[in-house]
């Protein structure tokens, strides 16, 4: 049997490398072992995929033709349905990395587009992964490089594939976003089909030569014709790419950070781990997958325990795979999606390309109130099948004291440590009601409804808002 | 500035899906508009002229009756240069003011941050539906969004008198700030600590109301009656944000338009009347807006993404009236060589409001100076 300390362990692993697990699957992954569960999860394609044909053949919506929230409501889907956690979480990474928005782009399944794309390209290559980008419609829209022509640059690509998604603000300079811009002419979208009167279609990337900018360019010291691989190839190589990206890393995945628009002026919290990222990078020459082996196995990613504040979709997500209220194919995912921007974190429309303000700026008063009623609503519905599941474990308990009560529900949501403050309320609160009973009709309700409460209090707590 | 005794405040009301304003205030003796619109028109038979030019739905009776009454401002041609046809860019570009930018701070989140600079007030600004909208967010200032009132607050799954006090209690305890548990945990206590003050405080606002007028069952009046009961409340709430949905009417126009306009126009008369009889009217004014006007041809059954449009203020402080230049329909003038113009820039509308209305320097909210209109009374 794995340790106490060992399930804890995975279930931190869960909660970062995906959006967390049922305490009940915890062993089981436990008893296979850490190292070899990163293994799992860093190689999706050893597991089923989502069956798409069969989601859209039983919620059609979900092709996404009409708005936002059908195509937020497919990524919610598969977030909460996935057997590939990491494929799911790293797609959310770029997206907040990369932050492509539809109050611009105003095509949802475009972005869900380019959400696959970060599935398929996410834990490979790093280069790769910056071609495909700009080849992104979506992208391409949001920021304006099909504008950008022969003789007549549009910089907004450029600008912020510099300044946000590579190397950060001081590793260049004007003349290279210049430069980065005439080598991105001709990268365009293909003549789009009108949306009115059938709806919204995809768009396709097109490659136009006759308006390419053929002439000697000058970036960041290397000169040559340079076309747009070519800006990538010399972009992954700067030191400032792996310093840049292992930040973004390390704040996604282990403890919240400042603001990347600090990031120039204050050092990292942890330098000796981004250094242990960065030549991740160098050896595996910008793999993702790799880098993500050295920082998921690293100490101070198992140090790290409820060192971030969870974003929306992780409580959403989390707190529904723990319940089992979502399982499977049913209606109700555009319900979450909503939830989801509701408490400030919108699917496929980020506020602005800086993405998300994350750790406490998730938290205001309204989002609180959200984040606290959707969790504590959902924990406290004795309906739930995950919710039954930690009653019967309650149930079965030798002891039926409010202590072991507490325990329990704390363990079967986590396993989940809290301060003592949250503990001290806990167990105050479960003693006015006195030892469980379950023997007659009316002591079981009473009981469930007891087991309940207690999973909606914790489900309320500050400590349940940090991942 | 409009000089009240008592603290004014501001009501917005956004018409979301872009209204069509040539069928809501219809330039029924314009051959231009007959010739554009073959199918969905007001017919010559159903209006109710304003002027000899212009004239609303003749089941807008009580909507004209506010303007009869001079209290409406009718605001022709708000806009702003190259408006674009999507919807979410275009409410963007309202909320924050930035047509070139992406930007994250609102235009009433920074309004409310200068009217309760300290924070001292949770429900200075309040927004009703689920979610904020992008124009109330300013990182730091507090602001509460409303869902549901009656059911408003932390903890609001359970039910049963008791057992919510009791989890209030224990969710009050365990969001109390403790020494040394570090910066993140106790910037959550106290908004934990905010969010409780907040729901307590609108907790107590339907238990204190009472009222004669009975609102209609859709959600715009569900809105507005929330807006009633909470400003009569006396909670010192300063920015009310509401929205009306639907007006995207790309198909059966005729059918969808004329009811949603019927919703409105009792809304905003049952919520004045309220006001008016809880002697809490002079201090609001309203404003209704939507993010662009539609196509000036109709497509057969609706009518597509356009430009230009207008807004109404409304209230008893309002100096009714026409205001500026409705858009031309001449080819010559159009925008895009098929959509209305503008001839007012709506930041110039929100610098009035604040300035004018609400006392405060504009051009920090908007960013820039832009012209204003004179649409209050000059006596009070």
């Amino acid at each position: 049997m794995p340790t106490r300390q060992e399930i804890a362990l995975m279930a931190h692993l869960m909660r970062r490398a995906g959006f967390g697990e049922p305490r009940s699957a915890l062993e089981a992954r436990a008893i296979m072992g850490y190292e070899a569960v990163v293994e799992e999860l860093l190689h999706p394609e050893l597991l089923p995929a989502i069956d798409e044909e069969l989601m859209y053949r039983i919620l059609p919506g979900y092709e996404g033709a009409l708005g936002p929230p059908i195509s937020q409501a497919d990524w919610m889907f598969r977030m909460v349905n996935t057997q590939r956690p990491l494929e799911e979480k790293i797609a959310l990474f770029w997206h907040q990395m990369f932050a492509t928005s539809n109050s611009k782009v105003d095509n949802p399944p475009e972005i869900g587009r380019q959400i696959a794309m970060f599935r398929e390209y996410g834990l490979g290559s790093y280069r790769d992964l910056l071609v495909e980008l700009a080849k992104s419609p979506a992208m391409i829209f949001w920021l304006d490089n099909h504008g950008n022509h022969d003789g007549a640059i549009n910089e907004n690509w450029g600008r912020e594939l510099l300044e946000l998604f590579s190397l950060g603000e001081g590793n260049y300079i004007e003349d290279d976003i210049k430069e980065a811009a005439r080598a991105f002419t001709g990268w365009t979208i293909a003549p789009k089909i009108p949306r009115n009167p059938l709806g919204r279609f995809y768009w396709n990337f097109e490659y136009k030569p006759e308006d390419h900018d053929n002439r000697e360019k000058t970036f960041l010291g290397k000169t040559g014709n340079l076309n747009g691989e070519d800006i990538m190839e010399i972009i992954v190589d700067q030191p400032a790419s792996p310093r840049f990206l292992a930040r973004h890393l390390y704040r996604f995945f282990v403890a919240d950070e400042p603001d990347v628009s600090s990031w120039n002026s204050t050092p990292p919290n942890d330098p000796a781990a981004i250094e242990i990222l960065v030549d991740a990078y160098k050896q595996s020459n910008g793999d993702i997958r790799s880098i993500l082996r050295v920082l998921f196995n690293s100490d101070f990613f198992k140090n790290s325990l409820y060192a971030r504040v969870k974003s929306p979709a992780e409580l959403i997500v989390g707190t529904v795979r723990m319940a089992g209220n979502y399982e499977g194919f049913r209606p109700g995912f555009n319900n979450l999606a909503l939830e989801c921007a509701w408490q400030g974190q919108e699917l496929l429309n980020p506020p602005s390309v800086e993405g998300w303000h994350t750790g406490p700026a998730w938290i205001d008063a309204g989002a609180l109130m959200r984040r606290v009623n959707f969790a504590s609503g959902v924990m406290g519905d004795t309906s739930h099948p995950g919710v039954k599941s930690i009653i019967n474990r309650v149930r079965f308990q030798e002891s039926n004291s409010p202590k072991t009560l507490v325990a329990v529900c704390l363990d079967s949501m986590g396993p989940l440590q809290v301060s003592d403050t949250t503990l001290k309320e806990l167990l105050s609160h479960a003693l006015k009601g006195g030892d469980l009973a379950w023997d007659t009709p009316d002591e079981i309700k009473d009981s469930e409804d007891r087991v309940g409460k207690v999973l909606a209090l914790i489900a309320a707590s500050r400590d349940y808002q940090f991942a | 500035m409009a000089s009240t005794n008592k603290e004014p405040v501001l009501v917005i009301l956004q018409l979301t899906g872009a209204n069509d304003y040539l069928n809501t205030v219809v330039p029924y003796t314009n051959p231009h508009y007959w010739d554009a619109r073959p199918k969905v028109n007001i017919p010559a038979d159903q209006v109710l002229p304003i002027n000899d030019e212009l004239a609303f739905r003749s089941d807008m009776e009580q909507f004209k009756a506010i303007y009869d009454k001079g209290d409406m401002a009718i605001i022709h041609g708000i806009g702003f240069a190259n408006s674009p046809r999507s919807h979410f860019r275009a409410m963007d570009i309202w909320h924050t003011c930035e047509p070139d930018k992406i930007v994250t701070e609102g235009w009433l989140g920074k309004t409310i941050r200068e009217l309760d600079p300290d924070g001292e007030n949770v429900v200075t600004g309040v927004s009703f539906g689920k979610g904020l909208p992008r124009a109330m967010v300013s990182p730091g200032v507090p602001v509460t969004s409303v869902s549901d009132l009656d059911s408003f607050g932390v903890m609001s799954a359970i039910d049963e008198k008791k057992q919510k006090e009791e989890a209030l209690n224990v969710f009050k305890r365990m969001y109390t700030p403790v020494m040394g548990s570090g910066v993140v945990a106790d910037y959550l206590s106290n908004t934990g600590t905010n969010a409780l003050a907040s729901s307590e405080i609108l907790g107590t606002v339907p238990g204190k109301y009472t009222s004669t007028v009975e609102y209609a069952d859709d959600s715009i009046s569900k809105s507005l009656r929330d807006v009633a009961r909470v400003h009569t409340a006396g909670i010192g709430t300063r920015v009310f944000y509401t929205q009306h949905g639907g007006y995207d009417t790309h198909a059966t126009q005729l059918a969808v338009h004329p009811k949603l306009l019927q919703e409105l126009t009792r809304a905003i008369v049952d919520f004045f009347e309220d006001l008016r009889n809880h002697n809490a009217s002079e201090e609001v004014i309203m404003l209704v807006f939507s993010e662009f006007g539609r196509r000036i041809k109709d497509n057969g059954s609706g009518t597509d993404h356009g430009s230009g449009g207008g807004a109404f203020l409304i209230g008893d402080r309002v100096e009714g009236g026409l205001y500026g230049q409705y858009p031309s329909l001449e080819f010559s003038d159009l925008a895009n060589g098929e959509d209305m113009g503008f001839n007012i820039d709506f930041r110039g509308v929100y610098s009035t409001l604040l300035d004018q209305w609400l006392g405060l320097d504009a051009s920090p909210i908007v960013n820039g100076t832009y012209e204003q209109i004179s649409p209050f009374k000059k006596d009070y």
